[in-house]
C-alpha cells in the first residue's frame, strides 16, 4: 500500500510538469528564455522527445539513484542541494517531535488522571494552541522570548551543536505550537476511556495497587490511540516545517522549497517534494508497524479501519 | 476511584488474611454479613436509590444464589461488596468479612481482602486485558499481591489450566485473549479467579454472556471446583432455576430489596413471595404445551423507580390488598426462609405454579 | 427552527464562537467598503508609526492604516477558506456517498484510492501547485480542497454506511425508489449535522493553512489586503520593535480560528449525539441511564 502510494505521488509530482501552461521546456526553465544549445541540453536530459511514460520512467529510476536533476536557478545538482539543507529540516522536526511527544502526552496523562482544575486547565489551553497557527506563533515566540527577552537568536541555523540547538528552540515550539492540542486531547481522551474499560475493573478486583494499574492496564491500552496519533501528527510536520523554516530564515528543504516554487524552478520543486512525500509515506508505515506491534488484535495494513 | 485506596507500602498478607479466614467452624461468624446496605447511586445528575436495605449471610464453604432481573440490583450489590461502585456512590449500612467492616479496610489490608474474595465478571472478552497475554492476565495476582515467584506462578496457572478443562495449557498462556474463544476465556477467568486462594467468590452471572451448550459446561466446572476448594460463593443471576440448582440458599431480588431467602429445595415448590411465583411460572416448562407463555404484567422496576412506600411489587401482583400499599412490608420469617410479603403466611401453598 | 435549536445546543461557548464567525463573515462582505482608511495606498511618511488619533492599530511598514487593511483583509481570508470547504465538502460527500451505497467492490477501490490520497500533505499540494501553475490563492484554494477531500471522505463514508444499514433505507429501495433519490432525499439529509460540523472544523484548517500560504507569498499576492500577508510582510517589524502590525492580524486569524474550532467541535458531539440516540431502542431515558449504572 504504502509502495503504491509513493508511486502514485511521484507520478503526480512528474506529471505536474506537463499541467504547467505551455510546453515543458518553459516550465523546466521557468519562463526564462534560453539559447537554443541550452535547449538541446535540456530535451536531451529530460528525454524530452520521447513518449510521456518513457519520460517519467527515466525521471524515477534517475530520482532512485540519486540523480534529481539541475536546479536552473543555482545551476547544482538537486541531489547535493537537498543533501546540505536535508539535516536542518530532519533536526527541526525531531526537536518538535520530541517536544510534542513529551508536553503533549504527558498534559494528556496528567489532565486524564486528576480531573478537575487541572483538566480544566489543559482543555482550555489546547484549544487555544490548536488554533494557533505556526507562523503566528513563531512572530509571538520572537517577540517575546527574543526580541523582548534575549533568550533565543531569532533567526539563522547556528554552527556547532548547541548553538544549533539554541537556534533551533524557537522553531521547534513554534512547529510543534499547535500539534501538542491534539496530543493532548488525544491523550486525555485515551487515558480516559481506557480508566472506564471493564478490564480494569477485573484488574481492581483483584487488589492490583493503582501505580501498577496504570501502568500496565490503563496506559499500555491508551498507548494504542496515542501512538497513531502523535505518529500521524508528527508526519504532517513535514510539510509545515516550510513555514517555519521560512518565518525563522532556516536553510532547510522546506524554505528551499517555497524559494523554488516562487522562482519557478521545477526540478527543485519535483525533487524536494518527492523526498518530503517519502518521508511522508515511511512515518505513516512506521506508524501502521507501531499499531500492530502495539496491539496484537491487528495485523499489519489493517490501520485504515 | 476505589483503587487508589489500596495503595500503600509493603502488602502484608498474611495479617489481613488472617482475620480473614478465622476458623471455619459451624459456630463461628459467617464469612460474609451484608447489614442493611442501602446504596444511592448518581443517576442523570440525581442522586436515586438502587439499593434499599439489603441484607444477607454467607457462611463458609455455602453457596448463595442472588436472583433477579434487569434493575433488580443484584449486581451492585456483588459490586458493594468487593468495593468496586461507580464513582459517587453513597453506601448506608455494613459490609462485614470474617467480622471485619469492608468499608474501613485500605491499603494493604484493603488489597490482602481483594485477595480473598474474587470476583467473577459477566462478559470475559470486556473483563480481560486485550493485549496482555493470558499467562500475564492469570499470574498477575499471584505475583503482586502474594510474592508468588514468577516461574511457580506459571506452574500454578497451569495447573489451574487443567483443572477448568483447558489442555495444551502452555500454549494457551501464551496466547491472546481474542484468540480464544468466549467459553475458554471465562473459563480462564474462573481459573484465574481461584489461584489467589479465596475464600468467597462472588459469580456475577458468569453464564449470561455464552451459548447455552458452553454455558452447561462452564457451569459444571465452576460448581465442582467450588465444592472441590470449599469455598463459599455468592452467584449471582437471573436464572431462578439455575440458581436454585447449585446453591444451598436463593435469594430473591426485587426493585433493591430482598423479598425472598429461601433453601433452594424448597424454592420452587414451595415460594413465599408471590414475585417468586411468578417467576418460577414465567420460564416455560418444556414437558408441557401451552396456548401463551405467562409473563408478569408491567416491566421490573428500579429501586428509585418503585413506589417508595408500598410494597415494590404491588402495581404488578395478582394477590395484592390494601395492606400491601399501606407501606413497606418488612421480612417476615417463615418455615426457615424470609420473605417481604404482608400476606405470605395466609398465601402460603397458593403460590405454587400451575401450568394450566 | 432547527438551527436554532441546533445553536442553543452547543451552550455559550459556542453561542459565542457563533457571533465571532458572524462578525467575521460581515466584515468579509462589507470590510473593503467600510474600511475608514485606504488599506492599499502605500504613505512611506507613517512608516511604523504607532496607533495615533483615529488609528487605532498604527501603521504597518508601508504606512498604511493596520485596521483598515485587517477589515479589507477580511474577505480573502475567510473567501479562500470557504471555497475550500465548498469543494472538499461537495467533493468528499459524493464520494463517500457512493462508496457507502455500492459498497463491494466499488468501495474498496475508491477506500484504497483515499488511502493513497493521504499521502499529499495540504500545503505541499499547494505549493506544488503555486510552482505550477503561479501562485495566486485559486490554485491554494483548489489544491487544499483535493488534499481535504480524503479526509472528509473517509468520516462521512462511515456515517453514510451506517445510514445505508437502517432499515427505512430497505423499505425504500424495496418501494422502488432509485439510488439516487434516496441518497439525495433521505441520506444526505440524515447526515447534515455530521457534515455541518465537520465543514466548520475543517473551516478553521483551511483558515490556517490559507494563511500560511499566504504567509509564504505562494497565495495571495501583497499588496492585496489578506491576513496571513500581513504578517509575513509586517515580520521585520517585530525584530525592529514595532509588533503591532503582525501581531493584530495574527490575533485575527486566531480568533476566527478558535471560534470555528469550539463551535465545530460542540456541533460534532450534538451529531454524534444524535447517532447514539437514533440507534437505541426508544426505552425512557432515565431507564437507559439507570441501565447503564446498573450494568457496570
Amino acid at each position: 500500500m504504502l509502495l503504491a502510494s509513493l508511486l502514485i505521488a511521484s507520478f503526480v509530482i512528474f506529471g505536474a510538469l506537463y499541467l504547467a501552461p505551455g510546453n515543458p521546456i518553459s516550465a523546466l526553465s521557468g519562463g526564462r528564455a534560453l539559447p537554443a544549445s541550452a535547449m538541446h541540453v535540456l530535451e536531451q536530459r529530460y528525454h524530452l522527445n520521447q513518449p510521456f511514460l518513457t519520460q517519467y520512467w527515466y525521471w524515477l529510476d534517475n530520482a532512485l539513484h540519486g540523480n534529481l536533476g539541475l536546479s536552473i536557478t543555482l545551476q547544482e545538482n538537486v541531489s547535493s542541494v537537498i543533501g546540505a539543507r536535508i539535516w536542518t529540516t530532519a533536526g527541526l522536526v525531531l526537536y518538535a517531535a520530541l517536544i510534542i511527544l513529551v508536553i503533549g502526552i504527558g498534559s494528556g496523562i496528567f489532565a486524564a488522571l486528576r480531573p478537575g482544575l487541572a483538566d480544566t486547565s489543559v482543555l482550555v489551553s489546547t484549544a487555544v494552541s490548536a488554533a494557533v497557527p505556526s507562523f503566528v506563533a513563531a512572530i509571538v515566540l520572537v517577540l517575546v522570548f527574543s526580541v523582548k527577552l534575549g533568550w533565543f537568536p531569532a533567526l539563522g541555523n547556528g554552527a556547532g551543536f548547541w548553538s544549533s540547538v539554541q537556534h533551533f528552540t524557537l522553531p521547534a515550539v513554534a512547529l510543534a505550537f499547535s500539534s501538542i492540542a491534539i496530543v493532548s486531547r488525544v491523550t486525555r481522551a485515551a487515558v480516559r476511556e481506557e480508566s472506564d474499560r471493564e478490564h480494569v475493573q477485573t484488574a481492581i478486583s483483584r487488589g492490583i495497587p493503582s501505580r501498577l494499574l496504570v501502568r500496565r492496564h490503563i496506559l499500555r491500552n491508551a498507548a494504542i490511540p496515542i501512538a497513531t496519533v502523535s505518529g500521524i501528527t508528527i508526519a504532517s510536520l513535514i510539510a509545515v516545517a516550510a513555514v517555519v523554516e521560512t518565518a525563522f530564515s532556516l536553510n532547510g528543504l522546506g524554505a528551499y522549497l517555497v524559494q523554488a516554487a516562487e522562482s519557478k524552478d521545477l526540478a527543485v520543486v519535483q525533487g524536494i517534494s518527492l523526498v518530503l512525500v517519502a518521508a511522508f509515506v515511511l512515518i505513516n508505515a512506521l506508524v501502521d508497524v507501531l499499531y500492530a506491534v502495539l496491539d496484537p488484535r491487528v495485523s499489519l495494513g489493517s490501520r485504515a479501519q | 476511584m476505589t483503587a487508589s485506596d489500596q495503595d500503600a507500602n509493603v502488602p502484608t498478607a498474611e495479617g489481613a488474611a488472617g482475620a480473614l479466614t478465622a476458623s471455619d467452624g459451624p459456630a463461628a461468624a459467617p464469612l460474609l454479613e451484608v447489614d442493611g446496605l442501602t446504596v444511592r447511586l448518581p443517576v442523570g445528575g440525581v442522586k436515586r436509590a438502587v439499593l434499599r436495605d439489603v441484607s444477607l449471610t454467607v457462611r463458609a464453604g455455602e453457596a448463595v444464589g442472588l436472583v433477579g432481573e434487569s434493575g433488580s440490583g443484584k449486581s451492585m450489590t456483588a459490586r458493594a461488596i468487593d468495593r468496586l461502585l461507580p464513582g459517587g456512590a453513597e453506601v448506608d449500612g455494613q459490609i462485614r468479612c470474617s467480622g471485619r467492616d469492608v468499608s474501613e479496610l485500605a491499603g494493604a489490608d484493603l488489597r490482602a481482602f481483594r485477595t480473598k474474595v474474587a470476583m467473577i465478571f459477566q462478559d470475559p472478552r470486556a473483563h480481560v486485558n486485550p493485549v496482555r497475554r493470558i499467562g500475564d492476565f492469570m499470574t498477575e495476582a499471584m505475583r503482586t499481591n502474594l510474592g508468588v515467584p514468577p516461574r511457580y506462578a506459571q506452574m500454578r496457572a497451569l495447573d489451574m489450566l487443567a483443572q477448568v478443562g483447558i489442555d495444551d495449557g502452555e500454549r494457551r498462556m501464551r496466547q491472546y485473549p481474542h484468540e480464544l474463544s468466549g467459553g475458554m476465556l471465562q473459563r480462564v477467568m474462573i481459573a484465574a479467579a481461584l489461584l489467589t486462594d479465596p475464600r468467597l467468590l462472588l459469580a456475577d452471572e458468569p453464564t449470561t454472556a455464552l451459548d447455552v451448550t458452553t454455558q452447561a459446561e462452564v457451569m459444571a466446572i465452576l460448581d465442582e471446583l467450588r465444592r472441590e476448594y470449599g469455598l463459599a460463593m455468592l452467584f449471582i443471576t437471573h436464572d431462578l432455576e439455575l440458581a436454585a440448582a447449585i446453591c444451598d440458599r436463593t435469594v430473591v431480588m426485587y426493585a433493591g430489596q430482598i423479598v425472598e431467602v429461601r433453601s433452594s429445595e424448597l424454592l420452587h415448590d414451595d415460594p413465599l413471595h408471590p414475585y417468586t411465583a411468578a417467576l418460577a411460572a414465567a420460564r416455560p416448562d418444556i414437558a408441557r404445551t401451552t396456548a401463551r407463555l405467562r409473563a408478569i404484567p408491567g416491566r421490573p422496576l428500579s429501586a428509585f423507580e418503585a413506589p417508595a412506600d408500598e410494597c415494590a411489587f404491588a402495581p404488578r401482583c395478582p394477590h395484592a390488598s390494601d395492606a400491601c400499599r399501606a407501606g413497606v412490608p418488612g421480612l417476615t420469617a417463615l418455615d426457615g426462609g424470609l420473605s417481604r410479603c404482608v400476606r405470605a403466611a395466609e398465601l402460603r401453598g397458593q403460590l405454587t405454579v400451575s401450568h394450566e | 427552527m432547527r438551527t436554532a435549536s441546533l445553536l442553543r445546543g452547543t451552550g455559550v461557548a459556542g453561542m459565542i464562537s457563533a457571533a465571532v464567525i458572524l462578525a467575521a463573515t460581515i466584515l468579509a462582505i462589507i470590510g473593503p467598503f467600510v474600511a475608514p482608511y485606504s488599506p492599499v495606498l502605500p504613505n512611506l511618511n507613517m512608516t511604523w508609526v504607532g496607533p495615533v488619533g483615529g488609528h487605532l492599530l498604527g501603521f504597518d511598514f508601508a504606512g498604511r492604516d493596520v485596521l483598515s487593511r485587517l477589515m479589507a483583509g477580511a474577505q480573502s481570508s475567510m473567501l479562500g477558506p470557504l471555497a475550500v470547504v465548498a469543494g472538499a465538502m461537495a467533493l468528499g460527500t459524493v464520494i463517500a456517498v457512493v462508496a457507502a451505497w455500492r459498497q463491494g467492490l466499488a468501495d474498496t477501490v475508491i477506500s484504497s484510492g483515499l488511502d493513497i490520497l493521504f499521502a499529499f500533505p495540504g500545503i505541499l499540494l499547494a505549493v506544488l501547485a503555486a510552482a505550477v501553475f503561479g501562485a495566486g490563492l485559486t490554485a491554494a484554494s483548489v489544491a487544499l480542497a483535493i488534499a481535504y477531500m480524503p479526509y472528509v471522505a473517509r468520516v462521512l463514508r462511515g456515517a453514510a454506511l451506517k445510514e445505508r444499514g437502517q432499515p427505512y433505507v430497505a423499505a425504500l429501495e424495496v418501494q422502488g425508489s432509485s439510488a439516487t433519490s434516496i441518497c439525495l432525499r433521505h441520506i444526505v439529509p440524515n447526515m447534515l449535522p455530521l457534515i455541518v460540523a465537520q465543514a466548520t472544523i475543517m473551516f478553521g484548517w483551511a483558515m490556517v493553512d490559507l494563511a500560511a500560504i499566504s504567509f509564504l507569498g505562494l497565495g495571495v499576492q501583497p499588496p492585496a489586503p489578506n491576513w496571513g500577508v500581513m504578517i509575513s510582510e509586517n515580520q521585520p517589524g517585530i525584530l525592529q520593535g514595532y509588533p503591532l502590525p503582525a501581531l493584530s492580524a495574527g490575533l485575527c486569524i486566531v480568533g476566527v480560528v478558535i471560534a470555528f474550532n469550539v463551535l465545530g467541535e460542540r456541533l460534532f458531539q450534538q451529531a454524534q449525539a444524535q447517532q447514539t440516540r437514533l440507534q437505541q431502542p426508544q426505552v425512557p431515558q432515565a431507564q437507559v441511564r439507570q441501565r447503564q449504572a446498573v450494568a457496570r
